[in-house]
Formats: C-alpha cells, structure tokens, sequence
C-alpha cells in the first residue's frame, strides 16, 4: 500500500467521521468544529489529486471565512448551549431511514456501473496548478468572474437589507 | 485511485448531509449540512476532472480544467449564499428567539 492510498483512506475516514459528528453533536460549536475538520480533510484530498489552488481556496473561503461567520452568528445567538428541545423521536429515526435509502439507491446504481478503468489521476497533472488556472480563469472566463462580483455585491446588499432593523 | 473510491466517498458525504437535513432541527445546523453536500459535490467534479485530463492528457493538455474552474464558481456562489442565509436566520432568530425551524409553521394555519 503506497503512501498515497493510505493518505487517500486516511483522509476519508477522517471525512466520513467528522461529517457524522456534524449530524451528531448535540452543541452547535461542535458541529462547527467539526464541519471545520471536514473541510480540511477534502482539501486534503484536493492537494492529494493536485488541484491546489481549490485546496488553499477551500481552506480560505470555507474553512476559514464562512465557518467563522457560523461561529460569529452562534455567538451572537448565545447558542453554545444544548437549546435544542426535546423531540419525537420517530422523526428522527425516519430521517435516518431515509438518508440511508439514498444512500442505498445510489449504491445499488453505481455498483456495476462499469468505471473500474477509469482512474484519476492523483499526485500528477498540472491542470490544478494555479498559473493553469489562472490563465484558463482570466481568458476563457473574464465574464463569469465579473458577473461574479455583481452577484457579491448583491448578496452585500441582501444581507445589510435582510440584518436591518426596520 | 479508481474513480469508484472517489463517487462513493463523495455518496456517502452526502448523504450524510441529507440525513442532516431531515433530522435536525436546528436551523443553523440544517445550514451546515448543505454546505456539506457542496463539499461533496466539489470533491467529486474534482475527481472527475483529474479523470478526465487523464484520459485526454494526450490530446489536450488543459483537458478537465474547466471543473476546476467550474468548482471554483460554485465556491464563489455558496459564499454568496452563506452571506443572504445567515443574515435570514439572524432575522428568523430576532422574530420567533429560537432557531428551531418548527417555530416557522405559520403559512400551515
């Protein structure tokens, strides 16, 4: 097992538990916390398939920008109490019937599909590399980064709109 | 790695956030699972872009790098989302004091 494998099932595991733990927690800065260890496992597996720009990018955007705003909210909220009121316990249980049927149906799906040739590539390729992606950003793509900054702005102004006391 | 490691993972994260969704009742957390299957979602265009510039690696050079500017797109929208989302739960919060979307029940009566 080379060292790629393991990282691959390392950060996996680490993925998969931190995202049940999410689910789990009854503390909301758990599940923050733990959101967090997600994020950082898949950009763990962005730099393992060489696409590191997306990797930093997650770090800094999910990780680091809009966890903190989770956190920020949660604070201000006063949440860090276990506020959750005591609930039917069959509601529970069906949610977690039916995620696990989801589960299942797409399992059964993809089981036999046939893509045991197809592999992706990890550790090699430069399409990740941030000077490939900048160029492809910047030439192919001008317009959709700047309609993008006219979608910021009016999310800016949804937010102040929405958070104003009227 | 085969691409059938990188589907199921991204199944199982997502599914997860499903469950999430449906069993939570904490609106903040129900939020939090969302962007979870984003995540999964992410992981999964990258893997097939990594698959496909593999298998056209010969033909173009740049083959599959418009997922990762695609998935870059989709980082872009959901902090947007965050931003417009959180500032509803904060006015949810400021007119019912609590986060429980169950509160939020008045369109049934």
């Amino acid at each position: 097992m080379s060292t790629t494998q393991i990282l691959f099932w390392f950060l996996s595991i680490l993925a998969i538990f931190s995202a049940i733990m999410v689910v789990a927690s009854k503390n909301p800065i758990h599940s923050v916390l733990w959101l967090i260890a997600v994020f950082f496992a898949i950009s763990g597996h962005y730099i393992l398939l060489n696409a590191q720009f997306l990797a930093i990018v997650n770090l800094i955007v999910y990780a680091g920008a809009i966890m903190v705003l989770f956190l920020f909210v949660i604070m201000l909220m006063n949440l860090n109490a276990d506020t959750e009121p005591q609930k039917n316990k069959w509601l529970k249980i069906a949610g977690v019937i039916a995620g696990g049927a989801l589960l299942l149906v797409f399992v059964a799906a993809l089981k036999n599909a046939d893509l045991k040739s197809q592999i992706a590539q990890v550790n090699k390729g430069d399409i990740g590399l941030i000077s490939n992606l900048g160029f492809a950003l910047f030439h192919d793509y001008v317009a959709p980064f700047e309609i993008s900054s006219v979608l910021f702005l009016s999310a800016m102004i949804g937010a102040v709109v929405i958070g104003k006391k009227e | 790695m085969p691409i059938n490691y990188y589907i199921f993972l991204s199944v199982t994260l997502f599914c997860i956030g499903v469950t999430g969704v449906l069993t939570r009742r904490n609106a903040i957390i129900i939020f939090m699972c969302i962007e979870l299957m984003l995540n999964a979602v992410n992981l999964l265009l990258i893997a097939f872009s990594k698959m496909h510039h593999l298998a056209l690696a010969a033909v173009d050079a740049n083959a599959g790098i418009n997922a990762q500017i695609f998935v870059f797109f989709i980082m872009v929208v959901a902090a947007a989302e965050v931003s417009v989302g959180l500032a509803i739960i904060v006015m949810m919060y400021r007119n019912t004091h609590s986060v429980d979307v169950n509160f939020l029940n008045r369109l049934k009566h």
